[in-house]
């Protein structure tokens, strides 16, 4: 464990977020700002069509920060497992040529994402505020739950990055997947439309809704609206775990299938 | 393995994949599937490879282009795994295989030096005490805060050889460093490197030349097919790798791609006289002889002859002509066929060299023909053989005070 924590690894670390933070914003006039910018200026074009027009949010109290909040989550998953899936091959020369832990790359792509949720869930937090939501104590459940969506999120993209290096559809085919992904996760509806239970149940058990509804659930309401894994299986400990097991499981899958392949990324890039 | 071992490689070898055509999408995978042994041939890069290298040994590895050293010296470094036999190191490895790697060209000078630090594993505290000597070093105070992509590449060069300097660890490993950069920067390089051997620092230097194997490395090993032909003491090594240049591009007939001029004459052959056929190498006191055969096609009067020595590393040695020597060449006749045989004393260090031979008209505005390192010729035997010349000084020890002992 220490040689994953050592001064290198660290100094490493931290470069390379600086110098993916610095890139990012290359050139632009606003610079940093657009990290604030950006979800600010999405989240005003979705509350207009959502909230707005299309009033999707059912009965569901506050409904304009619930989906707020959905869409920053969403988008912390989809911008980590995105930047990461080419992180190993947008350094191959780094790879090629130097000795340093493969995993450091992977990983300090994830930091950039969870710096930018960072920033995202400040904006989340003022809007909690002017809208004077009822912020309950259970709310110090969400940081389990962002780890729970981290978590996925690497195993996710240990295995994509990997799976990159040696075929380059991997990126269109994740694309449509986080397509049909973003319509299938209860994000910019309210699960009370499906009116189908068993069609809830089998579209909670992705991790993804499951933790974008538990966040929305200890974060902005406890309406009975607000559907959630552990009240549509209501007591059926097997199902609830499904989507805890996924997670790990993906974990499990991904730092393995990385770590086969880490050795010969160096000649396969 | 033995506390004095930095490096012991065992029974090394490495295998690349070479696809025929690159399969990187699932669908080629899958239309590959079966007959998946077509898709590939596989290289052997390396083949059963072992050595040990000592703490505190400035160990050069040489070989041909192509020849599998930098395999063995990424396989040293740990970015490619060994297909068979397995690989020790005895401390910290320097991840530095070659400079400036990691440079953006979008970020700054100033970025750069820290990122490249991080990659050498120095924090930004550290990075921030070294800064200051690092851009001094590189004499590139006014540009630190330029994007590097507005760098020159010699100013790159510079930029990445100040910090990787800085490298504290246990065994370096070095790539080709000196085939980049000016005179001046070659001789910073020169200085690090003999700065390092003072140190007792254990270096592996990766290299094409034979004059910085044989001035700093202690023991080499030549690297031939992916096998170790020979390993041993510096000088030796850099001789047998010469040896070995010389029997796969000696051409006593010459290429006609490196061939030009006018053609009015036409050199068609260019070789090296040994006085021992067998021997095919110069000894210090023997005296060098370069044959040319020329056709003559056109009448030419007072043609001038001559040729130039230059190194492996291409630096002109020895320039010389008929003219140098006020030697007029007259008239020549179409269809007649010469034989220009130049001797000169043997004043070159052990190693090989090429000739290049040139005909041009007598002001030297026009060339008949050239052939661009036509023939190449070997010396070996000095007892002392480093530098480029070796001049057999006199010299001379005068006692110009007598100091008595016991006083």
């Amino acid at each position: 464990m220490k040689q994953y924590i050592s001064k290198q690894n660290r100094a490493l670390l931290s470069e390379l977020v600086r110098t993916d933070f610095k890139l990012r914003y290359q050139g632009s006039v606003l610079g940093y700002a657009w990290s604030l910018l950006r979800p600010l200026f999405m989240f005003s074009i979705l509350y207009v069509v959502f909230v707005i027009v299309l009033k999707t949010g059912g009965d569901i109290p506050h409904f304009p920060i619930y989906l707020l909040l959905g869409i920053v989550l969403w988008n912390f998953f989809s911008e980590m497992t995105n930047q990461s899936l080419g992180s190993i091959v947008g350094r191959g020369d780094l790879i090629r040529k130097i000795r340093i832990p493969r995993w450091m790359i992977v990983f300090s792509s994830s930091i950039s994402a969870v710096i930018s949720l960072g920033l995202n869930l400040v904006i989340v937090a003022i809007f909690l505020v002017f809208n004077k939501v009822d912020v309950t104590g259970i709310v110090f459940l969400l940081p389990l739950l962002l780890i729970e969506i981290y978590v996925l999120a690497l195993g996710i993209s240990l295995f994509l990055s990997a799976a990159y290096v040696k075929y380059r559809d991997i990126s269109y085919i994740w694309e449509v997947i986080m397509q049909a992904g973003f319509y299938l996760t209860p994000i910019l509806y309210s699960m009370t439309f499906i009116t189908n239970v068993t069609v809830q149940k089998i579209l909670l058990l992705n991790p993804m809704a499951q933790a974008i509804q538990d966040a929305r659930l200890v974060t902005v309401t406890q309406d009975k609206n607000v559907v959630t894994v552990f009240r549509v299986f209501d007591g059926e400990w097997l199902y609830i775990a499904i989507p805890f097991i996924l997670v790990l499981v993906m974990l499990i899958l991904g730092v393995m299938y990385f770590k086969k392949e880490a050795k010969y990324f160096a000649e396969n890039i | 393995m033995a506390s004095d071992v930095a490096i012991s490689v065992n029974g090394v070898s490495k295998t690349f994949k070479l696809p025929h055509e690159k399969y990187t999408s699932i669908k080629s995978a899958f239309i590959h599937f079966y007959n998946r042994r077509r898709g590939y041939e596989q290289q052997q890069v390396l083949q059963n490879v072992s050595l040990e290298i000592k703490k505190g040994e400035f160990f050069g590895i040489v070989g041909r282009n192509g020849s599998g050293k930098s395999t063995l010296l990424k396989l040293l470094a740990g970015i490619y795994t060994p297909n068979k036999g397995h690989i020790q190191i005895n401390g910290k490895l320097t991840p530095f295989i070659e400079l400036g790697v990691g440079f953006n060209p979008e970020l700054s000078g100033r970025e750069n030096v820290f990122l490249n630090g991080a990659l050498l594993g120095f924090n930004r505290k550290e990075m921030e005490a070294m800064y200051d000597d690092i851009v001094e070093f590189a004499e590139l105070e006014r540009f630190m805060d330029q994007k590097l992509k507005n760098y020159s590449s010699g100013m790159q060069v510079r930029l990445a050889f100040s910090i990787a300097i800085r490298a504290q660890s246990d065994i370096l490993l070095i790539d080709e460093v000196l085939a980049v950069g000016d005179v001046n920067f070659q001789k910073k390089c020169f200085d690090y490197f003999y700065k390092l051997k003072k140190n007792k620092q254990t270096v592996i230097l990766v290299t094409h030349d034979m004059s910085a194997v044989r001035d700093f490395c202690d023991r080499a090993a030549l690297i031939h097919d992916g096998k170790i032909k020979a390993i041993g003491e510096a000088s030796k090594i850099a001789q047998e790798y010469s040896l070995l240049n010389l029997r796969h591009d000696s051409q006593v007939t010459p290429v006609s791609s490196r061939a030009w001029g006018t053609g009015e004459l036409e050199i068609v052959e260019c070789k090296p006289l040994y006085k021992d056929s067998k021997q095919k190498m110069y000894k210090p006191n023997e005296n060098i002889h370069i044959d040319l055969t020329v056709n003559v096609r056109e009448h030419i009067e007072n043609a001038i002859i001559g040729i130039t020595v230059k190194d492996l590393a291409g630096r002109e040695i020895f320039v010389t002509n008929t003219k140098a020597i006020s030697k007029t060449t007259g008239s020549f006749q179409p269809g007649s066929v010469l034989r220009i045989g130049f001797e000169f004393q043997n004043a070159f260090n052990d190693g090989t060299y090429t000739v290049t031979p040139a005909i041009a008209n007598e002001s030297i505005t026009e060339f008949y023909s050239v052939i661009e390192e036509a023939c190449t010729f070997e010396v070996s035997g000095w007892t002392f053989p480093t530098g480029i010349v070796q001049v057999l000084p006199k010299i001379q020890i005068q006692e110009l005070k007598t100091q008595r002992r016991g006083k």
